[in-house]
């Protein structure tokens, strides 16, 4: 049996028990996914968007699904984790833990909690129903198809209009790293955020593994930020050392909304991430604000599609990768100016850093403008340390060593210092020094 | 007051005795003698491309620059023999001509670590952040600047101007006792000129030194120069009192090349 038809027959089984509950939209969905799944296949070095990165040790394991019963980390184990005593849903392995997670206030009609029960009950059904797996492009990717195929739980945010939250939201996704009875497991974690018209809020996704055994992680995230909307999504990947991660994110905005989608990649042996961006309505800002920090044999392939749809739209990528001893970095920004979205401004520049001689980085920019009035600038760098910041810091009384430790730092910083959410920023930035220690 | 007219009282502080330099195996520096004492200011001055700022350059250590022959004295010590750093820390600084802009890193933090470098070089304890704005404050007022450029990055989206007011104040934060100016009056403002030229002037101690490095006449109006040296095709060709700016102000310096260069 070819590994594609393996996942077919995974998909059997999981239809056939446990999945059965779901109402028969979800149902639908799933079956259109894994058939589209099967039609695709998984990427090859061949096809132009997988040049870089090779799945192969996605396609040569045979993944299974975890146990249900796996024993789940304590609150104290995951604290670290966390940034606030705030909302927040925690999954392990795909799953929700109850236990772990806590609801919004209800007076505030805020939702955070379980996609699989959002989906089954009344009026967030209705939300989830007109929003799930219609914004992220399963038909055109192979992983979030074979996510949308497996959609069992995941999050669900819904902040409704006008409503300003204070506190972020946040999303963990625990993977246990441990291996099931037939070996390593896969999960696929799926979230669904609705931020509704004049609302302001800030949701913090957190990828981590628990171990260091070899584990994929499959994950899903739709954001729809409504009418005049302001919002920020921080993304914090920290997978395990042997893990492995293919993520998609997908962004809606409307008319007059300001995103900020800000990310963090520090873990995983093997990982992707896919952002695709609408500027759905016309005066819509995006921010897309990535920092990479890579070392050992890490490999990290970031692929960006900013779709400006409307007219006066602005957008404003900024990706710095740091990479240090056998580090592979994948920048691809491609932006779609539509016709007709005249007026449009957009900025994305990818700037890495090269700490050893035997890391690599790519950077390919890609843009499709097929309007004439609009503003789009791009830049790449790839490169060691500057030789005359270092001279210039040395002349103040630096040390070589101190120096190239503070101009790493600046790598980090620049992305860091774009980031809204004191708290959020402040862990990120604990986070990104640990690192660099 | 200090420094005019008791230029012999001074000790010696740095000197440069035949020195030869190259960057890119190209020889810029072909035999510069220099003696700068305690209390004085100099001023180098000449036509473009004679070598005055990879005299600069060299002083403060630029690694794309070679010393191929002569040798540099500081403190009686083998300057040429320490790393940039080391430099710093024993009390040289350089005003960069061209200010390196440096992303991600704000101006306080910048210059809080390199303050404690050189406290901790010479064994003071170093200061934390609200012991640190406490004393950048008063030299932040004096160059013109409000807080809001403690959290600007480093020199990055800085005019050319202010460029220039950053790296005096990092000379006003520093204090060192060798300092080098290499064309900082140059793209500056008349009103920038002026701050700039209180600035250095204020520092001026009987246990420090100011060698200017410059183009042009109008700062030596401001800050009057001990000693001027004309530095053509990389040898010092005339040395004299502030008397010789004013004359290169009015000749230029193509007269100098008719006459025969100095010992």
């Amino acid at each position: 049996m070819n590994v594609t038809d393996r996942y077919v027959a995974d998909f059997k089984a999981f239809v056939g028990n446990g999945a059965a509950g779901a109402p028969p939209w979800l149902k639908q969905i799933r079956e259109g996914a894994i058939a589209r799944f099967a039609e695709l296949g998984f990427p090859t070095t061949k096809q132009e968007e997988w040049r870089f990165t090779s799945v192969a040790p996605i396609v040569d394991t045979r993944f299974s699904h975890p146990a249900s019963r796996i024993p789940h980390p304590g609150l104290t184990e995951i604290g670290s984790l966390l940034i606030g005593p705030g909302p927040r849903v925690v999954l392990v392995d795909g799953r929700y833990a109850p236990e772990l997670s806590s609801a919004a206030d209800q007076r505030s009609g805020v939702r955070v909690g379980s996609l699989a029960s959002a989906v089954a009950d009344g009026p967030s059904s209705e939300l989830a129903r007109e929003h799930l797996a219609r914004h992220a492009r399963w038909h055109d990717s192979a992983f979030a198809a074979l996510n949308t195929a497996f959609l069992a739980d995941g999050a669900f945010v819904h902040v409704p209009a006008g409503v300003t939250l204070e506190q972020p939201l946040e999303l963990l996704f625990l993977s246990s790293g441990r291996p099931g009875a037939d070996g390593p497991t896969v999960s696929h974690p799926r979230s669904l955020v609705v931020i509704e018209r004049g609302a302001e809020a800030a949701v913090l996704e957190t990828y981590a593994g628990l171990g260091d055994g070899v584990y994929w992680s499959n994950a899903v995230t739709e954001i729809v930020v409504g009418e005049g909307a302001r919002v920020e999504l921080y993304r914090v990947q920290r997978e395990g050392p042997r893990g492995l991660q293919v993520a998609t994110t997908h962004s809606r905005q409307e008319r007059d909304s300001l995103l900020g989608v800000h990310v963090l990649t520090l873990g995983a042996a093997l990982a992707r991430h896919d952002i695709t961006a609408v500027l759905g309505g016309a005066g819509a800002e995006l921010i897309l604000n990535g920092l990479y920090l890579l070392r050992a044999g890490q490999h990290a392939d970031h692929h960006t599609v900013i779709d400006h749809a409307q007219p006066h739209c602005a957008s404003h990528e900024y990706f710095n990768g740091v990479l240090a001893e056998r580090a592979h970095g994948v920048f691809n920004g491609r932006i779609i100016v539509r016709p007709g979205a005249q007026r449009t401004d957009s900025k994305q520049t990818n700037n890495n850093l090269l700490l050893s001689t035997e890391a690599r980085a790519d950077s390919q920019p890609q843009l499709e403008i097929y309007a004439d009035d609009v503003k789009c600038t791009h830049g790449s760098t790839v490169g060691p340390i500057d030789q005359n910041q270092l001279y210039y810091l040395r002349s103040r009384g630096l040390s070589a060593q101190a120096a190239r430790s503070i101009l790493t730092y600046g790598f980090g910083a620049e992305i860091l210092d774009r980031m809204r959410r004191p708290a959020v920023r402040e862990r990120l930035d604990r986070l990104v020094r640990e690192r660099l220690a | 007051m200090t420094g005019k007219g008791k230029r012999e009282t001074g000790k010696v502080l740095l000197e440069v005795r035949d020195l030869h330099a190259s960057v890119e195996g190209r020889e810029i520096l072909k035999g510069v003698d220099l003696t700068v004492r305690t209390g004085e200011v100099h001023a180098i001055m000449g036509p473009n491309g004679s070598g005055k700022s990879t005299l600069a350059q060299v002083l403060a250590g630029h690694p794309a620059y070679s010393v191929t022959a002569g040798q540099v004295l500081y403190e009686g010590k083998d300057l040429l023999a320490m790393a940039p750093e080391e430099r710093a820390r024993e009390g040289v600084f350089l005003a960069f001509q061209y200010p390196v802009a440096i992303r991600g890193i704000t101006n306080a933090y910048f210059l809080r670590a390199a303050v404690n470098a050189i406290r901790k070089h010479k064994g003071v304890e170093e200061l934390g952040p609200v012991e640190f704005m406490d004393a950048l404050e008063a030299k932040l007022t004096a160059i013109g600047w409000d807080s809001s450029y403690l959290t600007r990055p480093v020199n990055d989206g800085f005019s050319g101007g202010e460029k220039k007011r950053n790296e005096i104040l990092q000379l006003a934060v520093l204090d060192p006792k060798l300092a080098i100016l290499d064309e900082t009056d140059s793209g500056l403002d008349i009103d920038a000129l002026k701050t700039v030229a209180q600035t250095v002037d204020k520092l001026r101690r009987p246990d420090n030194a100011t060698v200017l490095v410059t183009h042009y006449y109008r700062i030596l109006t401001h800050i009057q120069p001990d000693l001027v040296h004309v530095l053509a095709a990389g040898r010092i060709v005339k040395s004299g009192g502030k008397d010789l700016a004013l004359e290169l102000e009015e000749k230029g310096y193509d007269w100098l090349r008719t006459e025969p260069a100095v010992a």
